[in-house]
């Protein structure tokens, strides 16, 4: 069904983007499909796994909900954008070190999701933790690397030299 | 406990050319693909993009049990972007992971069996032209009665829903005797009968099951698929009988799968699908499942129904077991024969069972095929028998932690149903968790409401046999050294998360002096890597990396000999460590791994070697020793906490203790993941996880979303304490043991049995729900039976037993000609 194309313009990782796409395609689609960004996964399109969160305006989004089209002039950051200056950001790196990327699939939304916990504290309490990720559904994981991972990417975004409990890498001996 | 004594544990890189130590095994070590993961830049199945790229979608079947009379695709052929229709004709040949049920057809072609059945396929310029199309489809059909679930199929025989199996709707019947269990029941102190009933659930990954197939056009005639599969071996040999082409035209290329867990093992419809439309269009095709679909596609735990007897001296000793097991295995056979078989495969291993009777029955039932779901087949048993011995540990007057220690199985020794056990580190792990969870003080002696149990269980490391009878290595691994000093390790293992690609840069790197990033893994590609049989059965760490071993072994002596020259010492002392070759008794004294590599390539060319594995034959011989033996088996002990609120039934688990004996930890990262990982899908098989079906007779699936599929988020998982019991298996790479399944298993029966400490009531079914909970409560109340669960195990006519001697009968592993009964005579286990 060739639909005329529509055109948007928004920041995307924090560059200006311009893209056509099909009016009806959501933004994970776009992203996936128009914008050649595969990082942003789908468990399910139907706003039910969180594995397709971005950040748009800072907050996180479902992607496969909203739009492309709604994005005009907003700001949308996805797994791509996260490491800079060629090293991974602090939760990127946290994941890597203790494991909380298993199969990896949920993970990108994982870490957006993180990201905007810590934006809004910087010293997350794990219950803070769970609530804020209760939205993404891991299967592999346990959740538990994870949340010792937002830890400690936390301590050291707060500038302290973290590093991984010895029980969280080798169990209590 | 333990008479057996401990084998020596083969230490490779200890060999001459070592001190001894472990730089790379044993550590915690960042996966090689880590990166990448979190960068969102691993490539899944459903990433790839190829140009000129057609859609492809399935139209399923509405009906779960029908004739179909006719199909119409005309309407669909001729809406402008389709390309290519597909039927069952089509594709005419069947398929299916095992030899004895190639009962699949990539598309049906008389009959439906599931709703969600395959019936017609389509590639499109876009996915909405596919999805459009499939509408325009006319499937005419005639309704069958169908058949509910396994009680169902065995009061209705007719009308079947396959022409085989081992009568009217019973796929398979298994009836074993090891030892002649009614004089041990005879000689028991208390003989005890419990009904269990452990509720199907499905693996869902968070990736939906995606392929890619291309075809390079003839005189090429090459097809290549890539797809979201855990057994491209498999996948590769379906294609080729299918599609009737000539293996060496096909590759098929496993992509990362985004969570596995068995559901992504057999070879499925859409992948031979897409292969087809490919091969018909000319044009590359993908096909990505929706959510619902990979609910169709299952695979998943087998709903079993199961009966355990055992007679028990006062102090706990196990005289004999009976275990009947009724599976519900749905639509087509699948791996359900394993499976099982492997419901009653484990009970031997954890506990002395000195006579063992087995009956197991799987019944086709018109639902989404049953398969292999993380512990295949002996999460069930293992939940009925840690359950049915919590309850015999309470009418003796034992602990139940007291009872399992008294009786564990020793290393080095044979099971009734001639199972070798190796290293066996189950008494250790009881040890670490009682003492950590303060068992003593706490059990039986919590608040009400409160509540802690106990359960153990023990799984295989990889599968004895291979899934097609065959005389070949299980894995094999190329390895090459690159001048640079780098060495690239060639695999068919699969990555599923689990971190198998990095227990093969973890063995080279401990082998060859390296550094894990510096060897590249290259893996599950049928055109590059040697055949591995997959990512199933735990076998990966054991069986890879045996053979990655013997690889890197084979480059290490290459290098060293002509190191040694070089160095002028004896080959013995040339020590590989630091990314360097050196004497061992003069560290100083070396060379770069770099140059060892240019020394030995000039003197003997290019530096590359290949390893492989396969398991040492298993003693039992009798029909059906197949499945069951393992090259070593890992235990794991679970003590789980619960709070229960009597007013609602709602049972919340604050936290588990787990230890688990994984022989050696290669990679401490990964161990603590499969563990934890494990743990929470215990959990939710406890609590909630269930494939539920629609009450009527169209066996419509309630719940195919992620959202009504209850599975634990991050506010339902518990806190899990764990511990790594390491107790080497002479048979492991390094002593090594799986980590990935067993700790699921001890997890559902420890929450059950901590349910019975906190509310003195017995749910006796898994998923542990509130409403079971509240209703076994009730009926405390009015003074009935404190229990919620099965109240009877339907007649089966079973075949003949066929009688297996035990080995302390002086069996041989074979069974007793004519099923006859063998004079048991001082047949005493030692
Ligand atoms: S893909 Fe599942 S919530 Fe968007
Ligand atoms: S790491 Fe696999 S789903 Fe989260």
């Amino acid at each position: 069904m060739p639909d005329a194309k529509v055109k948007l313009a928004f920041e995307l990782n924090s560059e200006p983007v311009e893209v056509a796409f099909a009016p009806h395609k959501t933004l994970l689609e776009v992203l996936r499909e128009d914008l050649g960004l595969t990082g942003t996964k789908h468990g399910c399109e139907l706003g039910e796994c969180g594995t397709c969160t971005v950040l748009v305006d800072g907050k996180p989004v479902l992607s496969c909900l909203v739009l492309g089209l709604a994005c005009a002039g907003h700001r949308v950051k996805t797994v791509e954008g996260m490491a800079g200056g060629g090293s991974l950001h602090p939760l990127q790196d946290a994941f890597a070190e203790l494991g909380a990327a298993q199969c990896g699939y949920c993970t990108p939304a994982f870490l957006l999701a993180a990201e905007a916990l810590l934006g809004e504290t910087a010293r997350p309490t794990r219950d803070e933790i769970k609530q804020a990720l209760s939205g993404n559904l891991c299967r592999c994981t346990g959740y538990l690397k994870i949340y010792e991972a937002v830890e400690l990417a936390a301590a050291r975004l707060r500038g302290e030299d973290a590093k991984p409990a010895p029980e969280s890498l080798y169990g209590v001996r | 406990m333990a008479s057996g004594k401990k084998a020596a544990v083969t230490q490779p890189a200890a060999v001459g050319r070592s001190d001894g130590q472990l730089r790379v095994v044993g550590k915690a070590i960042r996966k090689v693909d880590a990166t990448a993961k979190v960068t969102g830049a691993t490539r899944f199945a459903d990433d790839l993009f190829l140009p000129r790229m057609l859609y492809a979608k399935l139209l399923r079947s509405p009906h779960p049990h029908a004739r179909i009379t006719g199909i119409e695709t005309s309407k669909a052929q001729a809406l402008p972007g389709v390309k290519a229709v597909l039927t069952g004709r089509d594709l005419p040949i069947p398929f299916g992971i095992l030899p004895v049920s190639q009962d699949e057809h990539a598309l049906a072609i008389d009959k439906v069996r599931f709703v969600g059945d395959p019936v017609a396929g389509i590639a499109a310029a876009s996915e909405e032209i596919a999805t459009a199309a499939l509408d325009l489809i006319d499937v005419r059909y005639e309704s069958l009665r169908p058949i509910t679930d396994a009680e169902d199929a065995i009061t209705h025989p007719e009308p079947r829903i396959h022409d085989y199996g081992d009568g009217g709707n019973l796929h398979k019947l298994v009836n074993l005797e090891f030892g002649d269990v009614a004089e041990g029941f005879a000689e028991a102190d208390l003989v005890r009968e419990d009904l269990l009933f452990f509720e199907g659930s499905t693996h869902l990954p968070m990736e939906q099951h995606a392929a890619v197939a291309d075809w390079s056009p003839l005189p090429d005639g090459k097809l290549t698929l890539w797809s979201s599969t855990q057994t491209p071996h498999y996948v590769h040999r379906a294609l080729a009988k299918v599609l009737e082409l000539a293996p060496a035209k096909i590759r098929v290329v496993a992509t990362p799968n985004g969570g596995g867990f068995g559901g992504k093992s057999d070879p499925f419809s859409h992948e031979i699908v897409v292969a087809k439309l490919a091969m018909l269009t000319g044009r590359p095709v993908k096909i990505t499942l929706t959510r619902e679909e990979v609910f169709y596609c299952h695979r998943g735990r087998h709903p079993t129904l199961m009966w355990v007897k055992t007679g028990v001296k006062r102090d706990g000793a196990i005289t004999a077991m009976h275990f009947k097991s009724l599976l519900d295995g749905g639509g087509y056979g699948s791996y359900g024969v394993a499976s099982t078989y492997y419901t009653g495969a484990l009970q031997t291993v954890t506990y002395d069972v000195p006579r063992y009777k087995f009956q197991g029955a799987r019944a086709f039932t018109n639902k989404p095929p049953c398969g292999p779901k993380r512990g295949h087949g002996t999460p069930q048993p293992r939940f009925a028998l840690e359950v049915h011995l919590d309850k015999i540990a309470e009418q003796l007057e034992m602990d139940p932690a007291e009872l399992r220690l008294k009786h564990l199985v020793p290393p080095n020794s044979l099971t009734a149903n001639w199972l070798k056990i190796g290293s066996m580190g189950l008494g250790e792990c009881i040890r670490r968790v009682i003492d950590g969870s303060g068992w003593r003080q706490k059990f039986r002696k919590l608040p009400p409401g409160q509540g802690i149990g106990l359960a153990c269980s023990s799984y295989i490391t990889g599968a004895g046999l291979p899934i097609y009878w065959n005389p070949l290595p299980h894995s094999g691994v190329q390895l090459k050294c690159d001048r640079g000093g780098g060495v690239t390790v060639f695999c068919g293992s699969t990555e599923i998360g689990q971190g198998s690609d990095s227990i093969l840069a973890v063995l080279v790197a401990e082998i060859l002096g390296l550094d894990p990033f510096d060897v590249a893994v290259v893996t599950g590609d049928t055109d590059l890597t040697p055949v591995d049989l997959g990512s199933y059965s735990s076998r990966v760490t054991l069986m890879t990396g045996n053979a990655c071993i013997q690889a890197a072994e084979r480059a290490r002596d290459a290098i060293a000999s002509h190191a040694a020259r070089q160095l002028e010492v004896p080959v013995a002392r040339v020590a590989f460590a630091d990314r360097r070759v050196f004497d061992l008794e003069d560290p100083t004294h070396g060379l770069a791994f770099a140059d060892a590599v240019q020394l030995a390539e000039a003197a003997q060319g290019t530096i590359g070697t290949v390893g492989s594995y396969t398991p040492a034959p298993s003693p039992g011989r009798y029909r059906g020793a197949g499945v069951g033996p393992s090259p070593a088996y890992s235990y794991s002990a679970c003590v789980a906490l619960v709070d229960v609120d009597p007013a609602s039934g709602i049972v919340r688990v604050p936290r588990v203790w787990i230890a688990h004996d994984v022989g050696r930890s290669i990679n401490a990262t990964t161990v603590m993941g499969q563990i934890e990982g494990s743990v929470y899908m215990g959990l939710g098989e406890a609590l909630m996880e269930e494939m539920a079906y629609r009450g009527n007779r169209n066996v419509v699936h309630k719940i195919p979303s992620l959202l009504e599929y209850k599975s634990p988020t991050t506010l339902e998982m518990c806190d899990v304490v764990t511990y790594v019991v390491q107790d080497p298996d002479p048979n492991g790479p390094f002593g090594a043991k799986e980590c990935g399944q067993g700790p699921l298993l001890p997890v559902p029966p420890a929450v059950a049995n901590a349910v019975y400490d906190a509310v003195g009531v017995r749910v006796d079914e898994v998923p542990i729900t509130p409403e079971k909970v509240f209703k076994a409560l009730r009926r405390k109340e009015k003074g009935e039976p404190a229990r919620y669960g099965p109240a009877t195990f339907p007649e089966i006519a079973w075949p003949e037993p066929t009688r297996v001697p035990t080995p302390w009968e002086g069996g041989d592993g074979r069974a007793v000609e004519g099923g006859g009964r063998r004079a048991t005579e001082a047949a005493r286990r030692p």
